[in-house]
Order: structure tokens, then sequence, then C-alpha cells
């Protein structure tokens, strides 16, 4: 029985921990360079124009201030994703509320103030486009003046980023399925399901510190951006653009995050650039960190959405096609929007058999800040509109809400939407069942049922099933093609070099404890690297579920090099000790002077998927869940509370327990907050409730219990069996509570975030807008805040 | 960070008097300091109008708590923790102790006044309401000496009270005649703790067989300055709340409530949710009262 | 405008010359380099800013410098003892309650405040105590077992 065969599967203390709760942590702000300045940003206060005049107040002594404007910048002025529509800094025109325009360096940071408030840009404004319905309206009506986008190399059209359709067989041959399909139901239920943009909310802005290295001409050699941030080679290759300079000259650095949930996974290409920019333009180091109110009107968020479904079902309620129609809101480019659709498309038919699907699928540009990556990526938003649906279709044929579920559940051996095999276990039936028991399910709905009769409190109980595909699409991890490196120290300890970044989700700790595991060693020997890309290699972006899955499985594979080479080279014995593991590794370094190990992404399977079509295998694994909301509406005050919270879910092997109990924990109190509170206040493209007082988050007082279980049935594709769990906990939430509310009021909900207000105009009879829902906020009445006299 | 600290003046007068001195000399030229948790945050914010500050936080003879034979005195500068670690304002002021304890976090309840929520004077303040059912009075103290104004004289408008530029709120004074009046005060805002009122409700009634004797109502959020609800409490004033007369008095009630509110659509609730949900609370108490 | 202050922070006693009106996050950050307390928003909202003042939890975003003077400041950097760990800090250690971290120096703060006044809460005091502390990874589960079983090592001892 080997010593350390069990690291994976418990939970030693976090890697990087004891800094964490010493206060020691470094986060970028708590950085500084020597010779360092400061940054800041002038935006655009409107939502689109063009830029007529920009004035410099003689109120200001510019000679102090570095200023860079789109002119000033040495490569291509683009933020690059998938396309370059998106501009470094807007030349000539602008798209969006905050767009940047000029960048302002300063020795004192306090002197900026006076700098932004001291350069007028005067516009000459144009219609802008607010919401998915106006841009549709635009194209429709051929209205050029409200057409903003007008496509990319990538593709697209007038308005719209990006169209995809998934059928789930040959095009024609499910056209026709559907329409036999739809003829021969018992009954057609249709629904229309919205939700609202989210803010990330990480606690820690975004921040960087940028150094530009010139030569004796001027020109720009090198530049060097540390900060918080998800992917360091996604802002390696923007620099290579705005720069013009190969990789090896753009060096970045990823400092201590704190908090990113995919709003730094995008984002840090914009402000790495502008930071860099800036040192480039004064000579010296320039830090940039943004403060919350700029973060929030600023930078991305989740896409808004807009799913129909229309849905056949025969009256044994078996699911017989559905046609499902989906809109997204990119805002003003197209960023990570085509990403975000077709993991939206694929997740839309959720966890269940149909005999035919068509989803199609639409991304439309609106004059809002760009929006990005929000974990989930567009499932939640797909399986927020299923899950709805599922419990209205049940409702249609009389079923309970977990019996349609349970007619209709994918199961091993079954073929998914995209004709994807289930070629490893899948048992649905079982978490449902699990989910109800340790729910108390029955017996609750009937005691509330009963309870709810006297009480101005109603109470209820919701489900939802649904599936999270981890890693990234199709052939995308081929074409990432990860490496992974493990090398020695020179004390014998191996380190871990990877790209993957910690943000608070346990990649330094599980990556060490896979290595610790597969050399036979203690974890506290392992160490990981400072994701610093003069030193790692690119192991891929920290997204999409990918890293205890795949990026796992690359330590893996490369710890087992570095022992494989060290029992051949050294004679190191089978069963080592890890003090002999540390005397092999020395004597190895003595003759060779170093070892590293690199292995390069393999799949375990072949993946065989087709963009186009939207066919084959979608993800090399799902994680499967059924979560159960209980709820209580106060029909008082109008607003309802989550009071207890059930997320079961199978998720491969568990390789840190306490981890993973936070990361589900984490992931359903943002699925709270994405449907009950946080709500984004817009007026004319511009987020006015960009405040923590304002976007209301939930706190240790309003977030119930919540009680996690794992079923583990372990996958190829991960380290010791792990499947990717970061996202899941996001999809399920805001559907279970819904389904919970109608269960309690009998009144059904479409839109999240709901809000008391929302529940009070329906709970007075009224459909349409204008009786005191919340779509009657009034933005420019934020109260608190307007300037003060005298107190 | 939206101000340059270098800009502000701030001073902390050693007394009372050089305070006041000093705002009589300059009227209106200087926003008094307590705990911060309101200027510092328009500080931060960048919308700090005044330029000279003058701290009062430190001043011994602002922050008290004394019980007199007939009444309750809080000195400006009590903060909320002051108030409801006080034994004996949780015994008599119960609706004042619940006002502060949901007043921001325990944090902020650490540093805020209730000098310093009164004078801010925002309808959505936390201790107003309560103030106002108690029938509080609130004292003045200016280099011309001390005055008294009932609190509901207190709030003309929005964030504009009944002091004079060279006066500042020396103490609040609530009545010590509660023991036998029932009461209630809830608090419904954007969530559990932390939160901005969308809109609250105190209320103190005196009960003398199955009748409403006497009732006093304060409320935040329904007016553009909390309001003390005079139309409710006529309309409410000798009703039965008996089993057969209740029905009624609810409905009176709300409609007189309905009248007197005047709320508005703002980026947190709206008029219309914030009319009815004030007047649910209302019902709340009626019932409970009847029960 | 300037204004000398002084006051101990952990333990030690400092004299400062600094703007009256600048915000005692900043002084504890920029003049005495101690960064472990954070800035999250400005707000007073988030509580990663928190800090003892006379063993009260106070934003320090929302606390001007001469305000401070004569006060006894305990932050982050004064929780351990050298290099050992507060129970409370081996407690968010061993029971996952710090993931990010960012908002770990103000919850420990205001952890240590909360078992200062109540040393053994209950969770209703937890949720209270803490309420004012904004957490976006935890969900604030692992945070309230920390605290609990802080509050269990510090009866034991």
């Amino acid at each position: 029985m080997r010593q350390h065969d069990n690291i994976v599967g418990t939970s030693p203390l976090r890697k990087e921990g004891r800094a964490k709760v010493l206060g020691q942590a470094q986060y970028v702000d708590d950085l500084s360079l020597p010779e360092m300045w400061h940054g800041a940003t002038v935006r655009s206060s409107i939502a689109r124009g063009h830029i007529r005049a920009i004035r410099f107040s003689p109120d200001v002594d510019w000679s102090e201030f570095a200023v860079v404007r789109a002119s000033d910048i040495p490569g291509e002025n683009t933020i690059v994703h998938l396309t370059k529509d998106h501009p470094c800094l807007a030349a000539h025109e602008v798209n969006h509320p905050e767009e940047p325009i000029l960048l302002l360096a300063h020795r004192e940071k306090a002197a900026l103030l006076a700098g932004i408030s001291g350069v007028q840009i005067e516009y000459d404004e144009l219609p802008g486009v607010f919401t998915v319905e106006e841009s549709e309206q635009a194209v429709a009506n051929n209205d050029v003046d409200r057409i903003i986008w007008e496509g990319s190399e990538y593709g697209g059209t007038a308005n719209c980023f990006k169209r995809y359709v998934l059928y789930s067989g040959a095009a024609k041959e499910t056209e026709d399925g559907l329409a036999a399909a739809f003829e021969a139901a018992d009954y057609i239920v249709e629904g229309e399901y919205h939700t609202g943009a989210q803010e990330q909310l990480y606690i820690e802005p975004n921040g960087v510190i940028a150094e530009c290295e010139k030569d004796d001409k001027g020109k720009v050699t090198a530049v060097c951006v540390r900060g918080s941030m998800q992917c360091p080679y996604y802002l390696v290759h923007a620099l290579t653009l705005v720069f013009n300079l190969p990789e090896e000259e753009c060096r970045v650095i990823q400092t201590e995050t704190g908090g990113a949930f995919g709003g730094k996974e995008d984002f840090p290409s914009v402000i790495g650039s502008h930071a860099a920019l800036l040192a480039m333009k004064c000579g010296h180091p320039v830090k940039m960190v943004y403060d919350r109110a700029e973060d929030m009107a600023a930078t991305t968020k989740r896409h808004p959405s807009r799913t129909r479904h229309r849905t056949a079902v025969s009256k044994d309620g078996r699911l017989l096609g559905c046609e499902i129609e989906i809109a997204l809101d990119g805002g003003a480019y197209a960023t990570l929007s085509p990403v975000v659709l077709s993991r939206a498309t694929i997740h839309a038919p959720g966890p269940y058999k149909w005999p035919f699907v068509r989803v199609r699928a639409k991304a439309m540009a609106t004059n809002l800040p760009p929006h990005g990556a929000f974990r989930g990526f567009g499932a939640p938003q797909s399986l927020f509109a299923l899950e709805r649906q599922m419990d209205r279709v049940a409702r249609a044929v009389g079923l309970p809400p977990e019996e349609l579920r349970r007619r209709n559940f994918l199961a091993t051996g079954d073929r998914t939407s995209t004709g994807q095999l289930l070629s490893e276990p899948v048992d649905m039936h079982h978490l449902l069942e699990k989910a109800l028991d340790e729910s108390d399910y029955y017996a609750k709905m009937a005691r509330f049922a009963e309870e709810n009769k006297g009480s101005a409190i109603k109470r209820g109980i919701g489900i939802a099933a649904f599936m999270h595909g981890s890693g990234f699409t199709g052939s995308g991890e081929r074409r990432l093609n990860s490496v992974v490196s493990v090398e020695l120290l020179e004390d014998g300890r191996p380190q871990i070099l990877v790209s993957s970044t910690e943000f608070g989700q346990g990649t330094n700790t599980i990556l060490c404890q896979v290595a610790a595991q597969t050399l036979q060693i203690p974890y506290e020997q392992v160490v990981v690297a400072q994701p610093d890309t003069h030193q790692v290699p690119n192991s891929g972006p920290t997204v999409a579920s990918r890293t205890a899955m795949i990026v796992g499985k690359l330590v893996e594979r490369a710890s087992t090099h570095l022992l494989d080479t060290l029992r051949v080279e050294t004679g190191l014995a089978a069963n080592h000790t890890p003090e002999q593991f540390t005397m092999a590794a020395l004597e190895y370094l003595k003759v060779h002077g170093s070892l590293r190990c690199s292995v390069r992404y393999e799949p375990v399977r072949p993946v065989e998927w087709n963009d186009e079509l939207f066919h084959g295998d979608a993800y090399p694994a799902y994680a499967w869940a059924v979560y159960v909301a209980e709820v209580a509406v106060d029909l008082n005050t109008y607003s309802a509370t989550v009071t207890r919270f059930d997320a079961l879910q199978e998720v491969g092997k568990i390789m840190h327990p306490v981890l993973a109990k936070g990361q589900i924990e984490g992931g359903v109190a943002q699925g709270i907050g994405y449907a009950l509170y946080e709500k984004c206040v817009w007026k004319d493209g511009r987020m006015m409730n960009n405040q923590m007082t304002n976007y209301i988050m939930p706190t240790s007082a309003d977030l119930p219990e919540i009680h996690v279980h794992f079923e583990e049935v372990p996958c190829a594709h991960g380290p010791a069996g792990a499947k990717g769990i970061g996202e899941l906990p996001m999809d399920g939430p805001a559907p279970a509570i819904l389904n919970a509310i109608e269960n309690a009021t009998g009144l059904s909900f479409d839109t999240i975030p709901l809000l008391p207000e929302d529940i009070f105009e329906k709970v007075n009879g009224f459909t349409s807008r204008g009786h005191g829902g919340s779509d009657e906020l009034d933005p420019d009445r934020s109260g608190e805040f307007l300037p003060e006299v005298n107190a | 960070m939206r101000s340059d600290v270098t800009g502000y003046e701030l001073t902390a007068p050693e007394s009372l008097q050089a305070v006041l001195a000093r705002i009589a000399s300059e009227p209106g030229r200087h926003a008094l300091l307590a705990g911060g948790t309101e200027l510092m945050v328009a500080l931060n914010t960048g919308r700090l109008g005044s330029r000279s500050l003058v701290s009062i936080q430190h001043l011994r003879e602002l922050r008290f708590i004394r019980v007199t034979a007939d009444a309750v005195h809080i000195g400006a500068t009590t903060t909320f923790t002051d108030i409801r670690r006080h034994e004996a304002v949780a015994r008599e002021l119960p609706l004042l102790v619940q006002a502060a304890s949901w007043t921001g976090s325990i944090a902020n309840q650490n540093r805020g006044t209730l000098g310093g929520n009164v004078c801010n004077a925002s309808p959505a303040a936390d201790t107003p309401p309560a103030l106002l059912a108690y029938d509080a009075s609130a004292t003045l103290l200016s280099v011309r000496g001390e005055r008294t104004v009932p609190y509901s004289e207190f709030h003309l408008g929005y964030k504009k009270t009944a002091m004079e530029l060279d006066e500042i709120l020396y103490y609040v004074t609530v009545p010590r005649r509660y023991e036998s009046w029932r009461q209630y005060i809830r608090k419904v805002g954007t969530r559990n703790a932390q939160a901005i009122s969308k809109t609250a409700l105190a209320s103190v009634a005196l009960i003398r067989g199955n009748e409403i004797e006497d009732i006093r109502i304060g409320a935040a959020s329904l007016a553009d300055r909390p309001l003390r609800c005079v139309g409710a409490e006529n309309a409410l004033r000798g009703r039965s709340l008996k089993a057969e007369a209740l029905e009624n008095s609810v409905r009176v009630g709300r409609a007189a409530l309905a009248q007197e509110a005047k709320p508005i659509d703002d980026i947190r609730s709206t008029a219309m949710f914030r009319s009815a949900v004030a007047a649910n609370l209302l019902e709340e108490f009626l019932r409970q009262l009847s029960s | 405008m300037r204004a000398t202050v002084q006051f101990t922070v952990n333990g030690e006693e400092r004299r400062l010359d600094v703007p009256p009106m600048k915000r005692l996050l900043d002084v504890i950050r920029e003049d005495l380099h101690l960064t472990g307390t954070k800035e999250g928003c400005g707000e007073g909202e988030c509580g990663a800013c928190a800090v003892l003042m006379d063993r009260e939890l106070v934003n320090s975003c929302l606390i001007p410098a001469l305000q401070a003077n004569g006060a006894n400041l305990c932050t982050i950097e004064g929780v351990s003892t050298g290099d050992r760990l507060h129970p409370i800090q081996q407690c968010f250690l061993e029971k996952g309650g710090a993931q990010c971290g960012i908002c770990t120096p103000g919850m420990i703060l205001a952890t240590h405040h909360l078992l200062d006044k109540h040393p053994m809460p209950t969770l209703e005091e937890i949720q209270e105590g803490l309420a004012g502390n904004l957490c976006r990874c935890t969900g604030y589960m692992r945070i309230f077992e920390a605290v609990q079983k802080a509050a269990e090592a510090q009866h034991a001892i």
C-alpha cells in the first residue's frame, strides 16, 4: 500500500492559504515598483456618436501628465479576442458609455482626478440601441441609423455578431420530424424567458502594473504587465498586436487575484494594454487599478438573454420535440459573444432525450459596454429557460414537475442533442431521487400546501435538473494545445509550471495534489510557480471548468514522465520514500543540471466535433446535477427568500472535498443573487447602480444553509477521474428558485432577477408594465449621493 | 476614491463651545463630521461639497444617554452601538434599538451616530420613523443658546431641516410614556442586512378596551422626508379593533396612509411598491393589535 | 493642510504627518505599508477594509486620519503572533474559509470582534456579526464553520 495514494480526494491546506489568512498575499494594489506612476482612463459619456473635439483645460498643468491617444498605439488599435472589431482606444467614434478614449498618467494618483475632469470631449451623438429588441427592430426595419455594428472578418451580419443553428439530426430530417411532432403532440407548450445582466463583483477590482522598455530610438522593445487576471497568455496575445512585438517580448505575470468568475478572462487585455501604453508614454512603470464604481460601469457583465421555447409533448409526458430561439445581448463589440452563444446553444436542450431539436441562436449588438465571461458562460441563461419550461410543460400535461423529468432523462448509452454518445455512466434518476430525499421534498410540499392556507408567508419547493460540459467545446482543447511542465528545483522539490491561475477556486492546491500523488511524495513537498509567461508554458486559459480535468491530467502525465525519468536514470525504487525521491532528484541534478518534463494535450478519446453543424462530441465530459430550492414568499413585503438549498451533483472524482464544497456553495450563492437580488439598472446603455450600495449582492444574512452532496463517477479524461465543477453550480439555482416560487404562490415568473417589486406587480394582477414593477426603477434618482451642501 | 484629500480641511476643536463659535462665525461653510458613515462615502464618491469639515466625534458632551424620570436623552454623537448596548434604552425605546440594529453593518453601527442619521435627513434614514412614532423632540444648540423643537417639526423638506446654519443638534429626547403602549417597527430593504430602506414603518398605539385610544406612526421613504403619518393617525384614533370592526379600521387606515404618502420611483424601488408595502405593514400592526 | 496624528498600531506607537481627511485605509496601506487591509468598494459596504479601533470593528475607508488620533488600532498583521497563527486564522485555513483571500483579512477581524463580544455565538449571531463583510467566493458556509470552530478553540484555551 503506497503512502501517498490518497492525496487526491483529501483536503490538505490551501497552498497559498497561510499567506491569505495572514494578510500577506500580494494582490496587485499591494505592489509598488520604483518610480511608478499611476494611470487613469478618460471615458465616453455618451452611448454612440462621433468624437468631434477633445479639449484640454488650461487649468491643468499638462506637462506633468502623460497622455495616450489612439494615434499613439504602435501596433494595431485593437483588443483581440476572436475578432478585431474592439478598439483599444476610441479614435473617431464611440459605441458605448464608458468607452475608453484617452489614457492619462501622473506621478501622483490624486492628480489624475483633476486630469480626468480637465478633459472635455465634444460629440456628435448618434441614436443608440439598448436592448436586443431594439437591435432586432433596426435590422427588420432596415433602419440604417440604428445599424450599430456591420460585421467583421470573423463573420456576423448587421447588428448580429453570430448565429448558430443546432439540429439534432440532419437539417431537413429534423425539420420534418419537428413538423410531425408538433402535429401529433397532445400539447404544445410555449414560453418566453428573460435573464438580466449580472456583475461578477469580485471583491478585488481590476488592476495591473505595466512596464515598458524602449531602444534608444524610442521604439518599444518589450513590455511586462503584472496584475489580477485569469489568462496570462490572452494578455500576451493582446499585447503582441497593440505593440507589434513578438510573444517573447510581451511578458505577463499573474499576481494574487481576489476573485474573477470570468470577469478577468478577457477584460485584462483592455486594462493591461492601457497601462502598458501609458508606461510607454511616460517612461515609468504605471499602475492602473479601477475603483469599484469604474469597474462596475466599464467592465464586462453576463450576457442578458431572451429564450423562446416551443415544446411538443404527449399526454403521458414524453417530450416529442422542441424549437428553441435564443438571443443574447452582446454589448457593443463581439469579444467572446460567439463562444458564450455556442455554450448557450449546446446546453439549451438540457439533460433530456429529445427526438427532435432545433435551436436557433444569435448574439446581437447593442450600445452597452461589451458583455463577457461570467461563470457558466451562456449555460445559466439557457438552463434557466429550459428548467422553467419543463415545469410549464409538466403543468400542461398534468404531471408533477419531478415526474416529467423522470420520464425524459438522458441515460448511459443515449445520445445528446448534438449526437454525442454518453459512454460514461449517467444516472439522473438516482440524482433526482436522492435530491428529493435529502430535501424532504414530498413531505415539505404537503406541509407547505397546508400551512400556506392561513399565512401571509407562502412557502414552496422547486427543482432544476441540468448538466454542464467541462472543457472547451469540441476540438477547442486540441486547438488550445495546452502544455504543462514539471521541473526539479535546486533542492530537489518538484515545481509545477502552468499558466493556469489561482483566484480562489483552488488551482494551486489541486494541481499540487495530483503531482504529489503521482510522484508519491507529500503534498507539502510540491511547489507551483507563479504564472509568469517567461517561465511557464501555455496550459490554456483558466476558464470553462477545464483546469481540474484537462490541466490536472497534464500535470499527472508530466509528473509520471518525471518519475519515470528518475527511475530510469537513478534507479529510484518502486515504492520510494519521500527522502529517496529527494535524493534521486538531487543525484539527477548533479549529473544533468536540470530536469524539466513537458507534455502536450492529447485527447483521451478522439473528439469528433463539427463546428458548422453543431454536431458530435460537444465536451469531453459532463457534470450532472439536480438542485432543490426551498423558498418563503412574504406577501406583505413581496420578498422571496431562499430558506434552504440542496445541491446534488455527479462530478467525477472529488479531488478536494473542502474545496469542492466551497465551489458549489459559492456558485449557489451567486445563483441566488442572479435569481433574486442582482439587478443592473441601465439608462441609455450606462449602468446606473454602479455602487455596492445599489447593486445588491446577498450578505451572510440573506443566504440559506446550502447542503452539498456529491456522487462520483470517475471520468477517463481527468486525473484520478476528475471532471470540472467550477461553473456547474451557477446553472441550477435560478430556475429551481423560480419553480419554488411558483409552487409557493401559484404565480409564474419568467424573468430574472425577480425583485419584490415584480412579485408585487403580479400579485396585484398586473401583467403589463407600469404598475410598480422593477422596470420602473428610476436610474436618475439614487437619493443618497446627491451633492452635500451642509449636513 | 474620487476626491483629492489634500483639498479638504478637517479640524477637531477641543470643546463644544469652540465648535459653536466656529460655525457661528462662518455659517454654512463647515460641515460637521461625526461618525463619517455618510460624509466619508460622499468623499469617496467625489461628492463631498463642503471643503471644510469640523469633527465633533470626540466631544464627550455630545455622546451620552441620560435617563431621567420622564425621558431618555440621547446625545447627538451617540453611536448606534451605544444605543443597542444601553440597557435602559432597550427597555424604554425598543423601536429605536431595533432601528439601530438594522442601520448598516456592525462596523458602521460602531461609528454611525443618531445625530448624523437625523441631520443628514435622508427620507430613507432608519431612526426617524421610530423617533417620530415616539414623539421625540430635538434640542438644538448654538452660541445663542438652546432651543427645543418637536421632532415632528424637524424635517422640512428633502434633506432640509429646521436647523439654522449656526446650530448643531445637541440631543434627542424621547418621553418615557410608552410602557403600556403596543409597539411595532419593520423595515423593508433590498436585502436582510446592510440595506437602504425601500420603506419602513414604526408605530406605537395605546389600546383601551379593544379600541385605539391613541396612535403615532412614522415612516421612511414615503415622502421627501421622514413622514409622520398624521392622516393615518387621525383616521385610526378611536377606531375599534373588535373582530367585526377590524376590516373597516384596516381599510380606513390604509386609505388614509395612501392619501398622505407621496413616495417616488428611484433606483431602489417604485412608488407603487412603497405605498403598497407601507399599507401592508400598517395592516400587519393593526391585526397584531387585534389578536 | 496637514495634521499630526498619533496612534498605536498592532502594539507599536506611530506618529504621522498626513492630510487630516486622508482615509485611515490609505494611511495604513501607504504610510504604514501594511497592505493586509484591502479596498473593495470605498463605500463602507464590503468590509474588506475593516480594522479594530479601540477594540471595535470599523471600516477604515470611512475614517479620516484625524479621527484616529489617540486610537489603538489592530490590523490583520496584528492578529498573528510572530509566525504563530491566531486560532481564528488556523480555523479559516482548515475549514476552507478563504478562497481568493481578498475578503479574508476583514473577515478575520470581524470574527475577532464577534468572538470578543460573543464568545460562543449562535449561527444567527455569526450571520449578523459578519453581515458587513461581503464574500463573493464562498457562499459563507465554510466561513461560518471556521468561526464556530474558532469559538470552540478559544473556549478550550
